[in-house]
This record gives structure tokens, sequence and C-alpha cells, in this order.
């Protein structure tokens, strides 16, 4: 038991990380993602006024 | 005759590599544009802007800031949980060795002349805590456009990765892009400068101080599957960890400290070999490994 004992919290929070993951795309965040990645972010390099 | 490569090596090849893997489409430098394709579904482990030229992969930071600040969501699973499942699993051990940023500053960091001994305060690495909570989580939320759509604040004001790697390429190479060209830029430029001033007097100064993804991947070295431990029975206590250390960490006290970029420097410096980093859990005594 405790050998396994440090392994616990972090194997929780991938399987939560995983499932997040999973709702995040099926939701349709990826499309956001990518159309947000696929353009010039004009802001994000700091152009404009 | 064999060559024998050191640890930091070793550890810089994998660093080039990661970058080159990160910024394979070079050949957009040359026409001023960026790649467009599906793979920046994904996200980049490193802080990488998704508007460099070469970049093959969506900037983690970048991406949460756009999903919280669209119509849609005010949050971003997808995003949070790749950032949280790499995290979980490596730790800072990507900012070590997978992240461009990081490299680059440690590059600068090598330039000879100015002093290298310098240390920051402590309470200078809190900073990149308030980045992450003001600049990434509240102000995409907060400061809306007419349409309701936040803004990237952290991308927007203070990253100088997207000014190096998307901003300064582009303008040079994009002639309509230099139109738009405005005080908001030479304000990210002066960030910029200062920036890589400051990693000339301290190691990483932007991962230490500024950077919202090393604060999540920080927090995440506590619990990460990769981790170091110390073997207290076999450590002598004669600092020479602690001294190698260019994170200003002290390993044999806290080993999983928010701060350890995973170099791997101390457990090479180690006399006696008390420091193990790995995913495996050495301890065979059956006790708990030490916590940081």
């Amino acid at each position: 038991m405790d050998r396994i004992k440090p392994y616990i919290i972090p194997v929780v929070v991938l399987a939560l990380a995983i499932g997040m993951i999973a709702w995040g795309v099926s939701r349709g965040e990826v499309n956001i993602v990518l159309a947000k990645a696929v353009n010039v972010c004009l802001e994000c390099i700091g152009l404009g006024k | 005759m064999t060559m024998k490569l050191t640890h930091a090596v070793k550890r810089k090849l994998v660093q080039i590599v990661a970058f080159g893997l990160t910024n394979s489409h070079v050949s957009n430098f040359a026409s001023g544009q960026i790649y467009t394709g599906p793979w920046k579904k994904f996200c980049n482990p490193g802080l990488n802007c998704y508007s460099c030229p070469a970049a093959g992969l969506a900037c983690p930071i970048g991406a949460m800031q756009a999903v919280s600040g669209s119509t849609e969501f005010g949050f971003s699973f997808y995003v949070v949980g790749i950032v949280l499942a790499l995290g979980v699993v490596l730790g800072r051990f990507i900012c070590g060795f997978l992240c461009p940023f990081g490299l680059f500053q440690e590059l600068i960091y090598k330039i000879p002349g100015p002093p290298k001994h310098l240390k920051l305060k402590k309470w200078m690495t809190y900073c990149k805590y308030g980045f992450l909570v003001i600049f990434v989580l509240i102000l995409p939320l907060v400061l809306t456009n007419y349409m309701g759509m936040g803004k990237p604040a952290f991308c927007e004001y203070i990253c100088p990765a997207g000014t190096l790697e998307g901003g300064i390429p582009l303008l040079l190479t994009n002639a309509s892009l230099s139109s738009i060209i405005g005080s908001l830029f030479f304000m990210k430029l002066a960030i910029l400068i200062a920036v890589i001033v400051a990693c000339l007097f301290f190691y990483r100064f932007f991962c230490k101080t500024m950077c919202p993804l090393g604060a999540i991947y920080g927090l995440l070295n506590k619990i990460s599957l990769y981790r170091m431990e110390v073997d207290k029975k076999t450590c002598v206590s004669c600092g020479k960890c602690a001294t190698v250390c260019k994170m200003d960490v002290d390993p044999s006290k806290t080993p999983n400290s928010a701060e350890c970029i995973r170099c791997g420097d101390c457990t090479k410096a180690c006399p006696v070999g008390a420091l193990h980093l790995g995913f495996a859990r050495k301890n065979e005594t059956g006790q708990e490994p030490e916590k940081a």
C-alpha cells in the first residue's frame, strides 16, 4: 500500500484532466483553438493601436 | 574513439530538438505567413507563440485565453485539461527540456560579461502566479469588447515570447502588417528588451518571475509522477546541490519545489548519489518519499 500511495493523487488528477479534455472536445472548444491559432493574432504579437 | 556526452550537453540537445519540432515550418519565415494546418488544434507543452511563422502547434496560454474570452465559453476544459495532464505527468521537466522560450533564455544567460551570481528575491518568484490569475484567468473574462469577446490579456500586454517569435518576424517579412504598428508594439518590445537584459544577469528570469505556464507546472511539480526524491540516509548535507542549482532551489530540503525545472544538475553534483529524478520511486525502505 505504501508503494501505491504516492501515485494515487497524480493518477486521479490525470484521470480528471483526461475527462476535461474529452468534455472540452465534445463541446467544440477545439474549433475555437484552431480558429485562433491558424490566423495571425494581431493583439497577441502586439500589433494594433 | 567514443565521445561521452555530459548531462548538460544531452539536455541541450533535447532542448534543441524540442525547439525544432515545435517550430518546424521554417520556410514560413520567408513568406511572412503562419502554418494553418490541423496540428494547430493541439497545444504545445511549452510556451511558444502560435503566431510564430514556424510554429506547428497552439500556445497553451494563448489558447486558454482564446476559449475563455470567446462568446461561447467562459473556461477551457480542453486546454486546461491538456496542461493539467502534461503537468501532472512531467511537472516542470517541460520547462527544463521542452520549452523553446526557456532555451532562448538559457542562451542569453550564457553571454559572458554581466555578473552571474545575483539571486532574485523570493517574493519575485511569486509574481508569476499573479500574472496567471490576473492576465490569463481574470482579464480575458472581464475585458470584453462590444461583441462580448475577451482580450487575450497576457498575450496582448505582456508576453515577450509573442513579440520575439511572432511580432518581430512577421513585421520584418509581411509588409501589410507594418502599417498597423502602434504604441502597443513598442510597449511589448520594451518588455522583451527588459526580459532579455534581465536574462543576462539572472538565469531564466522570465520563467522564475513571469511565466504563467511555469506557474501551473510549478504547482503540479509537487504531485507530478516525474519527481525528485532525496535519500536522507545517504545525504551528507554538503550543500553542493543547492550551490549548483541555477533556479535557487535547495533540492535536499525541497526536492519538489515549484521552482525546480528538473534540469538534473543537482543529481549530477551530488557526491553520494542521494538525489534521484524519475518516475519510479527508489525508496526501498518502505518509507514514503520526501515531500516538498
